[in-house]
């Protein structure tokens, strides 16, 4: 590896790993076929359709491969999901949805080396018997949506995508197919209804698992094109070499996507906990910018919840519990779950003592406002008015009651949706409020109680006031 | 430990019989495997307050209001054995978070809690959700009365509101349909209308426009909600967004009287309820029978009513004097019927009877020709076409009672029309038929009658051309017995007084027969014309009003089937509603 050349600037940091970026910004690199297979492109699919499915999977699953569009289960645990003796088809999708603020990681594999996940799509379709797989790219990529679709006519060529694939009478079609800029299309079983032509509002679960019941009702694997690419690499390596990248159930390594306020953003990608949160933001992205200070980091795109960086966590149960401050964090999965927070999507949004809680509090609300698909009332109604009281946090117009407010509705939302991405809506107030609550209530005044005239009357005769 | 060999666990119990325990709210019930968590606690008489939910249709668990608390036995770890307490149940561990009643379904040893904090807390929550952006206006809401969204306020809701933001301005008073009106502001997005169309109406025309608090049903491009069947959306509606336009700010609900009776517009009698206050029918209703029609009805037999609340209403026997119509009494009316009568041969007068008869008033027609000694009786074919749903090619209500009770009488009916044009018929009994309609006659074959005496309830050309008029009750204003074309014996209920001095028809007809033979016949009320029924037709066999009860009683096996039952069935069978 040591003899690839990126291009002047865009060299990869000394402490990162790279297997899925290594193509990225590479000297002499475009995302042709013959560029890719010139550099060992597709030996792996010749390697894992040999290969029984199930072995492939098993593979998969000795990786610890733990998918990297925001939840973290295990992949191969997923493939495992799809019910046995099924009749129907089974599709493969590829959530190229990536719609989380702070997240912008799948960007560079689908622009830069599309080849790379269709090597990853077409092995994993194999090892599930998908003979049908589908690219939600969403409408934000509209040049990687040409670029995959000429990759994939490139491969079809070569005879790695279509019917009878190297010979072996395993077929596989790819579509891609263009979202129209939704939040919730990146929601798996919301991808799964805009591909069937409806709104994409999420389906309740149960009974609507994917992999039982997904895309026409057929059992249906999503997966994130990152986690599609670690597949390629699960089969060079072998599942029991690739898990010992990172750390224990945090295997393999991962993209973290650095924005905000640290010297040098980027994606950086490191072997999974084998990096602390002080080294990530001090060695690897330069630190703070002059003469600003880290305030707080939100780890694993908007939705996870925010740290501050003066905060330390309690990790482990009772006695055994030991104290961690927030510099020492390792980025994996299950530590920033003990953090109270979640590794997510893998963005990590910087921010410095610039920087007003309320004013963030009210951008991230914003977001889920306008993104909110609407289907269930708690993030339909819950995420606008956040908004509303966030909004008026910032102006400067609301009264310290409003935080409470704000607070309580976060929770009334949190537990209460039918899919994941409503109850994010409530887990950055949840967090920021409890973490910030002096710095917002700075922001507030007792003068702007808002009443109106018929509350007041109300409050009188239900004798609060 | 023995004992435990010996004795079954309540599970082995309940599996032996295909049920699985569940406790709800600290009791323990037995439901059938795959019973829908709300639908377990409608057994145990817990109410799940619920908007989006409805066993007809699919369900996509939005509203979150039937969130309860759910918990289960803690899966034992590997190579324990599971640990049963001495009632022979295992600990329920409870979920930290609630989940919705209406799509899961209940498993062995399920525990389910519809109060306690958890529950009572999202409940709230979920109010406050729904409410904060609803325009409050119940004063002038067609809804306010039978609304979920002030019932469950009520019950579940926090009294006050936290909210002091504007509210979300969305579309008010759309013309969405000929017969609908939708207001966007009162919509809660539970979305019943929209699977409605698509999935019982068979016509998906309505959709979800906008995302977030902003979302809005709307009607597809170029398209109305025009379907037959789109009032039901009207009934689906748990809240004022769509209303009627023909029962808009004509009643507050809760003035008004509900009475359970069935249509009758066409042979498959749908099972309604009739709203009415003082002498006047508001508006009809589907009423849920699962063997009818279940939970819906055609647009067009739901307003139906109106045509008998007209103008043309008539309200007193009439009697033709020098060529005009004079009011007249019951009395006189009916005596000079009988002696009209007599004037004739028995084989010289015919009856005219009507397959929208009920069964009581066809048997006393039977009772009327046999007073006459006349065997010319004839029923009126009403044929349609049938729309593959509720509405049944049969447009009369009770063709089977009429079978069963007049007899064959195919053939009759032109029999007569041949008869009054070659003068071998001169008098005419017309009851609840316009000859000029379905019978298809003509003035000219009118004109050859010395005699016609018939009873409607509207004025209409037959009763134009008839010597003597009875005005009848409407469907609303009487009793009886009708079959629909499966086979079920339904009864309509008096939801009113007859209309001015008009008579319900079996009243009209045994007085008639008493005008004519001067006898007694213990004929006080109408449950006595269904007991010599009873008694004399064999299918009829031990029926009585009671009996028959609010959803009818199948009586005879005709093979039809209703295809809109089938259809829903089948989706039942399938699992993807509870039916």
């Amino acid at each position: 590896m040591s003899d690839i050349k990126y291009l002047p600037g865009k060299e990869p940091h000394p402490r990162e790993h790279r297997l899925i970026f290594k193509n990225i910004d590479r000297e002499d690199w475009n995302p042709s076929i013959d560029c890719y297979m010139a550099d060992g492109g597709y030996d792996q699919l010749k390697k894992a359709i040999t290969m029984e499915p199930n072995s492939i999977t098993n593979e998969v699953k000795t990786s610890g491969l733990r998918g990297r569009g925001g939840a973290g289960f295990p992949t191969g645990v997923k493939w495992g999901f799809i019910p046995p003796g099924n009749t129907k088809p089974v599709y493969l999708i590829c959530n190229c949805d990536e719609s989380e603020p702070g997240t912008f990681k799948d960007r560079y594999i689908v622009h830069q080396d599309p080849h790379q996940l269709i090597e990853g799509m077409v092995i994993s379709a194999f090892a599930v018997g998908a003979h049908t797989a589908f690219i939600y790219m969403r409408e934000e990529f509209p040049e990687a949506a040409i670029i995959m679709e000429k990759a994939i006519e490139e491969a079809r060529e070569k005879g790695f995508v279509g019917k009878n694939i190297l010979g072996t009478g395993f077929d596989l079609e790819i579509w891609v197919h263009r979202g129209a800029a939704a939040y919730i299309c990146g929601e798996e079983t919301g991808l799964i209804e805009s591909l069937e032509g409806k709104r994409p509002y999420p389906r309740i679960k149960p009974p609507y698992f994917p992999a039982a019941l997904g895309l026409y009702m057929a059992p249906t694997i999503v997966n994130n094109v990152e986690s599609l690419c670690h597949v390629k690499h699960i089969i060079e390596m072998g599942g029991e070499e690739y898990s010992k990248l990172g750390v224990d159930r945090n295997t393999g390594t991962r993209i973290l996507c650095v924005s905000g306020d640290v010297k040098n953003p980027g994606y950086f990608e490191i072997e999974v906990g084998k990096m602390t949160m002080r080294e990530l933001l001090y060695d690897v992205c330069g630190g703070p910018k002059d003469g600003k200070e880290f305030k707080a980091v939100i780890p694993g795109g908007s939705s996870s919840k925010i740290l501050r960086c003066d905060e330390s966590f309690k990790i482990g149960r009772g006695e055994d519990a030991t104290d961690l401050s927030f510099w020492d964090i390792q980025l994996d999965f299950d530590t920033l779950a003990a953090c109270g927070s979640m590794a997510g999507s893998g963005g990590v949004i910087v921010l410095d003592d610039s920087r007003k809680m309320s004013w963030v509090l009210n951008n991230i609300n914003h977001f889920y406002a306008h993104e909110s698909c609407g289907q269930c009332t708690p993030c339909r109604e819950g995420s606008t008015w956040m908004k509303k009281i966030s909004d008026r946090i910032v102006e400067g117009k609301a009264s310290p009651e409003d935080i409470t407010t704000l607070e309580e509705v976060a929770y009334q939302i949190d537990g209460k949706t039918v899919c994941a991405f409503g109850e994010a809506s409530s887990w950055p107030v949840e967090a920021i409020i409890s973490k910030f609550r002096d710095e917002l209530t700075a922001d507030t005044s007792d003068t702007n109680i808002r009443l109106s005239k018929e509350q007041l009357q109300r409050e009188k005769f239900l004798g609060k006031a | 430990m023995s004992e435990t060999t010996t004795k079954l666990l309540p599970k082995d119990e309940a599996a032996e019989k295909g049920l699985v325990n569940v406790q709800i709210d600290g009791n323990w019930i037995q439901v059938p495997k795959g019973t829908r968590m709300i639908e377990a606690c409608k057994i145990a008489e817990k109410e799940v307050p619920h908007y989006c939910y409805h066993p007809k249709l699919t369900s996509p668990g939005n509203c979150r209001m039937c969130l309860v608390q759910m918990g289960m036995p803690p899966r034992p770890a590997p190579g324990a054995e599971p640990v049963y307490s001495d009632d022979g149940y295992q600990e329920i561990g409870w979920m930290p978070r609630p989940v919705i009643a209406c799509a899961n379904t209940v498993g062995e040893n399920m525990g389910i809690r519809t109060t306690g904090d958890l529950v009572e807390k999202t409940r709230e929550g979920v109010m406050e959700f729904l409410l904060i952006n609803h325009p409050l206006d119940c004063p002038i809401c067609d809804q306010a009365g039978e609304c979920s969204l002030q019932e469950f306020s009520v019950e579940h809701g926090r009294g006050h509101s936290r909210f002091v933001e504007d509210k979300v301005k969305k579309p008010k008073n759309v013309d969405i349909g000929p017969r609908i009106n939708l207001d966007d502001e009162r919509c809660i997005m539970c979305s019943r209308c929209i699977r409605f169309m698509d999935e019982v109406a068979d016509d998906a025309v309505l959709g979800f426009s906008e995302r977030g608090t902003h979302t809005t049903v709307t009607c597809h491009p170029d398209r109305r909600l025009d379907s037959n069947y789109g009032m039901n959306t009207i009934d689906l509606c748990p809240v004022g967004a769509l209303t009627s336009k023909d029962f808009r700010f004509q009643m507050r609900v809760w003035f008004l009287k509900e009475t359970n009776s069935i249509d009758v517009n066409c042979g498959t009698g749908c099972n309604t309820t009739i709203w009415t206050r003082g002498s006047q029918v508001y508006r009809v209703t589907p009423r849920r029978n699962n063997d009818v029609n279940s939970d819906w009805m055609p647009d067009s037999h739901r307003l139906a009513f109106h045509e008998t609340q007209g103008d043309d209403r008539l309200t007193d026997p009439m009697i033709k004097v020098d060529g005009k119509h004079e009011v007249t009494d019951w009395n006189s009316a009916l005596t000079s019927s009988a002696e009209a009568l007599k004037e004739f041969q028995p084989s010289e007068i015919a009856i005219i009877a009507s397959a929208r008869q009920t069964n009581e008033e066809l048997f006393l027609t039977q009772g009327l020709a046999d007073t006459l000694g006349s065997s010319n009786i004839a029923t009126v074919e009403r044929t349609g076409e049938a729309d593959g749903k509720l509405i049944s090619a049969d447009r009369n209500p009770n063709t089977n009672g009429a079978k069963l009770i007049l007899g064959d009488t195919a053939g009759n009916l032109s029999n007569i029309k041949d008869g009054l044009n070659n003068g071998s018929i001169k008098a005419l009994i017309v009851l609840s038929e316009d000859l000029f309609e379905a019978a298809e006659f003509s003035r000219d074959d009118l004109a050859n009658a010395e005699l016609i005496i018939s009873s409607h309830i509207i004025a209409n050309k037959t009763a134009q051309a008839s010597d003597i008029i009875l005005p009848s009750a409407s469907f609303a204003e009487k009793r009886g017995s009708m079959i629909n074309v499966t086979g079920r014996l339904q009864r309509l209920n008096q939801a009113l007084q007859p209309s001015g001095n008009a008579r319900e028809d079996w009243e009209i007809i045994r007085d008639l027969i008493l005008a004519i033979n001067g006898e007694a016949n213990d004929i006080y009320m109408i449950e006595d014309v269904l007991k010599i029924i009873a008694a004399n037709i064999p299918e009829f066999n031990g029926v009585t009003f009671s009996k028959i009860g609010n959803l009818g009683v199948p009586i005879l096996e005709t093979g039809v089937e209703i295809p809109l039952l089938t259809k829903e069935r089948e989706r039942a069978a399938a699992g993807i509603i509870v039916g």
